[in-house]
């Protein structure tokens, strides 16, 4: 059969086993648009959208669990939206209606572009990315899971299977520049995570890298900084200033079609500024 | 190549034999089943202009690898039913009224679109109505007479309710 389409993981495995060589099918946004341009010759296609352990959003303690083939019209919605809020406000920015109703976030993890808007907040939480591949299982975070643009550690015949995200008290927060508020690859993005009971400041960057990054310099020393109450946290002004320019330093942007490198730290810088104060006061 | 296999389009079964395996839904509608109104424009889901839905979902046909949605419900333009008044549908209808249309090129897409909004949010915000349209590219009407179109499409389906 040229197309497979599992009915569990468990066949989804054997078949990527079996054909080493097939691609993987999920929301299609990615790779069918490499098909349709001739970039990708198909010799035979493992569709795993169906696969029933790859869909659904449990919560388990103090970490929520998303089912790779989860669209971002389904991360926009509740219980993401009220447990991971950055999350779904970045599904909010992927592409358009059509697109967020069949892209999913375990297609964006596994595409692993520098763009992808999804990465950003999974390095900001800290997440961890669940894969699955022949008999084995293994548990990767997002910190050790990027290796270069549209690389990871995700070998031929494994699954991402979900995200393990923590969900955590503390204000949320994903910024986008792009040329229009629809439709737009981000030329810079950033997700901030406030963690109220760890007393810790997250960030991850989008478009400014060869990977999506987080900026841990600036991070903790602006948690260093910052007057932590139960319910919130204040950063003093001339404080978020210089965090926005620790976080531009964390950029490693270039140039191409879409921006400079100067642009990029520039509105990294800015965003980040914006984030902590929405996320503070 | 693949095997044959069956696409369920507006309600009723199609064999598609002799396919090329990453056909696209959207090249399979228009040169292999005869169903034209999802257009091929872009053909990266930039567009719009192929929007159709699978199982109740709005999507663009052209990243949909036909061979895969065998077991789908398929819904185009040429499926969705027609109002009362006649032979094409209230949103269709809104968009003559107002001159939504000029190439038309976009037209079934946005129709489509529209339907989608309408289904879940029958009196939806400008904000809404314009999210929602927002994966529609036209090209040739700078959207006002879009924006018109749904609200009327919106009062006709208010006055109907009545």
């Amino acid at each position: 059969m040229a197309v497979i389409v599992p009915e569990s993981l468990e066949s989804a495995l054997a078949a990527l086993t079996a054909y080493p060589d097939a691609a993987v099918l999920a929301g299609g946004t990615d790779l069918m648009v490499e098909v349709n341009d001739g970039r990708r010759p198909l010799t035979r296609v493992v569709a795993v959208g169906r696969v029933p352990e790859l869909t659904g959003i449990r919560v388990d303690g103090a970490t929520v669990v998303i089912g790779a083939a989860t669209t971002f019209a389904q991360l926009e919605r509740d219980p993401v939206a009220e447990l991971v809020p950055a999350l779904a406000y970045a599904a909010r920015t992927v592409g358009s209606p059509q697109i967020r109703n069949a892209a999913t976030i375990g297609g964006n993890v596994a595409t692993a572009s520098p763009a992808g808007d999804a990465l950003p907040v999974l390095v900001a939480l800290g997440a961890s990315v669940e894969i699955a591949g022949g008999n084995r299982r293994r548990l990767v975070p997002i910190a050790d899971y990027f290796t270069g643009p549209k690389r990871s550690v995700l070998d031929a015949g494994e699954l991402v299977v979900a995200v393990q995200v923590p969900v955590l008290r503390g204000a949320q927060d994903y910024l986008k520049v792009g040329v229009r508020n629809a439709m737009v690859i981000a030329v810079a993005s950033l997700a901030i995570a406030v963690d109220l009971e760890a007393r810790r400041v997250g960030i991850g960057l989008g478009s400014v890298g060869p990977t999506p990054l987080a900026a841990p310099e600036a991070c903790s020393w602006v948690a260093s900084r910052a007057r932590w109450r139960s319910d919130g946290v204040e950063v003093a002004d001339e404080d978020v200033v210089e965090f926005g320019e620790r976080v531009a330093g964390a950029a490693r942007p270039i140039d191409d079609h879409r921006g400079t490198a100067r642009y990029r730290r520039h509105a990294v810088s800015v965003m980040a500024r914006r984030a902590l104060r929405r996320c503070t006061r | 190549m693949t095997e044959m296999y069956v696409l369920r389009v507006n309600g009723d079964e199609h064999a598609v034999a002799d396919a090329w395996l990453g056909e696209s839904l959207l090249y399979v509608l228009r040169e292999r089943l005869g169903f034209p109104a999802a257009k091929a424009g872009c053909e990266q889901g930039e567009c719009g202009s192929c929007s159709v839905f699978v199982d109740t979902t709005l999507v663009c046909a052209c990243l949909v690898l036909a061979a895969a949605a065998a077991d789908t419900e398929i819904t185009t333009l040429e499926g969705l039913q027609p109002s009362a008044r006649g032979a094409v549908t209230d949103v269709q209808r809104a968009f003559v009224e107002t001159g939504a249309v000029q190439c038309g090129f976009c037209t079934p897409g946005l129709v489509m679109a529209v339907h989608a909004l309408l289904e879940t949010d029958p009196e939806p915000t400008d904000l809404a109505v314009r999210e929602a349209i927002s994966g529609n590219l036209c090209r040739c009407t700078g959207y006002g007479r879009i924006l018109e179109a749904v609200e009327v499409a919106v009062a006709a389906r208010r006055g109907a309710a009545r």
